[in-house]
């Protein structure tokens, strides 16, 4: 009997299945690239890269609260001149795997990013992700950028201008806007070829012994199957809102959960904290459940499931 | 709510009830309360205001830990009054696992913390084990007697001669492994020590489970911060110690590697 087709096309690329590693997580060494390629992961995002170092926040940086974790790493990268030899190296060490490298940036003014952005190409990555929803990430009125559609917008056009035609760009939504379909149809306009969506919700866990917030920086993104719902809503006002691909990502821990993910109008799926509940092995496993779960269902491809669940 | 998660992961406040100055800088600090967990796991230790950071677990019922002062959070360990809570997450990570009958630990300095724990669980586990410590110098020696109170035999060596045969652990887990052969060796120690008893036991043909300290900081394996630096090889490639895949990570994946 055939098995279901787990190809997935994102843009120009061609992925072995749907499964991201989600920008943040791991994403830090080539080596931890080939270990996520090793275990069949789809495509890999790297982390998050500023045009100057970052150390990031002292501990505690995270921890699990029972219904998902919270973080508040502080976006710790080694600055975008080093990030290109990361990225140039890790490109080298996936090709034979067939996986695709996204690059993912931040920065804090709307020029920036396009500086960033035009050095990060240097590196050639597959897909350029814009991270404009960081809670780390404000504009000079404190308001995140991917709050507001015209700030959304002015930093796609910025990336977008910085690296022009030939690499391909998605920008990372938050998913605490007050409609999130306007701000993607925003960046679609700017020049966005694809949406991720959706960054970690902004959240506080305190502690009632210590009479304190857990977490050094207070406040931090919620992530795990706290936010699957969330991030299910915002993937199907997207995929009303816009006709380019989305990257569906927040609390996908199984294979049934990226199903649900595509059957929203994801094209491709993002796992991140699953590799704390599963070990890194899940960006590989996740895919396989999903391909037993569409052969058990009889569907044969990601095409014929993918919007299904919003039509 | 019957499928309620339990947040078995968020901090718990634990009350010291204990603590000893072990040598110039460590001390050992015993809690009132036990934690499920197995050796060579670890904690994360909140001091709120102050910060956190990862400890070895050297006893679980009650929970103890040995404290180096190196930073500012284990300094401010170090003044906590006894009564006073110490919040605790975990425990973490891979620990040792109990193989065959004979178990040899091999310590470098503040490292004997978790094979003392093992030590006590291997002997309950009716396995005999035996320890060779390396240190800087005696005063660096920690917790031989407490081995000697099991009725574990010790080997000591000093770099420096101060105390037992001078020279480094790996002299000692030579002649221990050539005196009566373990089915296991479990070490924890400094980098240099491990790679060292790592090219010894693949030479030797013994199995090892290796304990490597690194620089964590969320301790679930996402944010990457405790990946070991990969040598490069001769070739250029980058290659692992023995008992490692690409790309590990010491707080999810060990901090206890291990080899058959």
């Amino acid at each position: 009997m055939g098995s279901a087709d787990l190809t997935c096309r994102l843009l120009g690329l061609e992925m072995k299945n749907p499964i991201v590693l989600a920008s943040g997580i791991i994403g830090t060494s080539s080596s931890l690239f080939l270990r996520a390629a090793q275990v069949g992961v789809g495509a890999v995002t790297a982390k998050s890269c500023s045009l100057q170092p970052r150390a990031g926040h002292p501990n505690p940086v995270a921890l699990d609260w029972g219904a998902g974790v919270i973080n508040a790493i502080g976006l710790t990268n080694p600055g975008a001149e080093e990030e290109v030899h990361l990225l140039a190296e890790g490109r080298r060490i996936l090709e034979p795997y067939g996986v695709p490298l996204i690059a993912s940036i931040f920065a804090g003014t709307v020029e920036e990013f396009g500086q960033v952005a035009a050095l990060i190409a240097q590196a050639r990555p597959h897909l350029l992700e814009v991270n404009i929803s960081c809670p780390n990430v404000a504009d000079e009125f404190g308001t995140p950028f991917a709050a507001v559609c015209e700030s959304a917008a002015a930093v796609t056009e910025s990336v977008r201008r910085a690296v022009g035609k030939d690499l391909p760009i998605a920008v990372k939504l938050a998913p605490n806007v007050y409609n999130i379909g306007r701000i993607a149809a925003a960046v679609v306009e700017a020049g966005a070829d694809a949406i991720t969506a959706i960054n970690t919700m902004p959240g506080m866990v305190i502690d009632a012994h210590a009479r304190r917030p857990v977490l050094h920086n207070r406040t931090g993104g919620l992530s795990g199957m706290a936010i699957k719902p969330i991030a299910l809503r915002c993937v199907a006002e997207i995929a009303h809102a816009v006709k380019v691909p989305i990257i569906g990502t927040g609390g996908v821990n199984t294979g049934e959960d990226a199903a649900e993910m595509i059957l929203a109008g994801a094209t491709a799926v993002g796992v991140g904290t699953a590799v704390w509940y599963r070990g890194v092995e899940a960006l590989g496993t996740i895919a396989q459940e999903l391909g037993a779960f569409m052969q058990a269902e009889g569907i044969r491809s990601l095409d014929e499931m993918r919007g299904q669940a919003i039509r | 709510m019957s499928t309620m998660m339990q947040p078995t992961y968020l901090h718990r406040p634990f009350t010291l009830v204990s603590s000893k100055m072990d040598n110039y800088r460590t001390r050992s600090l015993t809690f009132a309360e036990k934690l499920d967990c197995q050796p060579g796991q670890y904690v994360m230790a909140w001091l709120p205001g102050v910060g956190e950071k990862p400890f070895s677990i050297a006893g679980d019922d009650p929970l103890q830990l040995m404290v180096v002062d190196v930073g500012p959070v284990s300094h401010s360990l170090h003044s906590v009054a006894e009564g006073q809570r110490v919040w605790i997450r975990g425990p973490l990570g891979q620990g040792y696992r109990l193989v065959g009958q004979r178990v040899l630990l091999a310590a470098g300095g503040y490292g004997v913390a978790p094979l003392y724990y093992l030590a006590r669980k291997a002997l309950a586990a009716g396995m005999s084990a035996e320890v060779c410590m390396g240190a800087r110098s005696a005063e660096d020696v920690l917790w031989a007697e407490r081995f000697q109170a099991l009725g574990v035999p010790v080997r000591v060596m000093t770099e420096d001669g101060s105390m037992g045969e001078r020279g480094l652990v790996t002299k000692a887990t030579e002649a221990a492994i050539a005196a009566a052969r373990p089915d296991s060796l479990c070490a924890c120690g400094p980098l240099g020590m491990l790679e060292a008893l790592d090219r010894q036991c693949e030479q030797l043909g013994v199995a090892r489970q290796l304990s490597w300290e690194a620089h964590m900081r969320c301790g679930m394996g996402l944010c990457g911060s405790c990946e070991l630096p990969a040598p490069q090889g001769e070739d250029g490639s980058l290659h692992r110690h023995s008992c490692q895949q690409p790309g590990w990570l010491a707080c999810l994946d060990g901090p206890v590697s291990w080899k058959e």
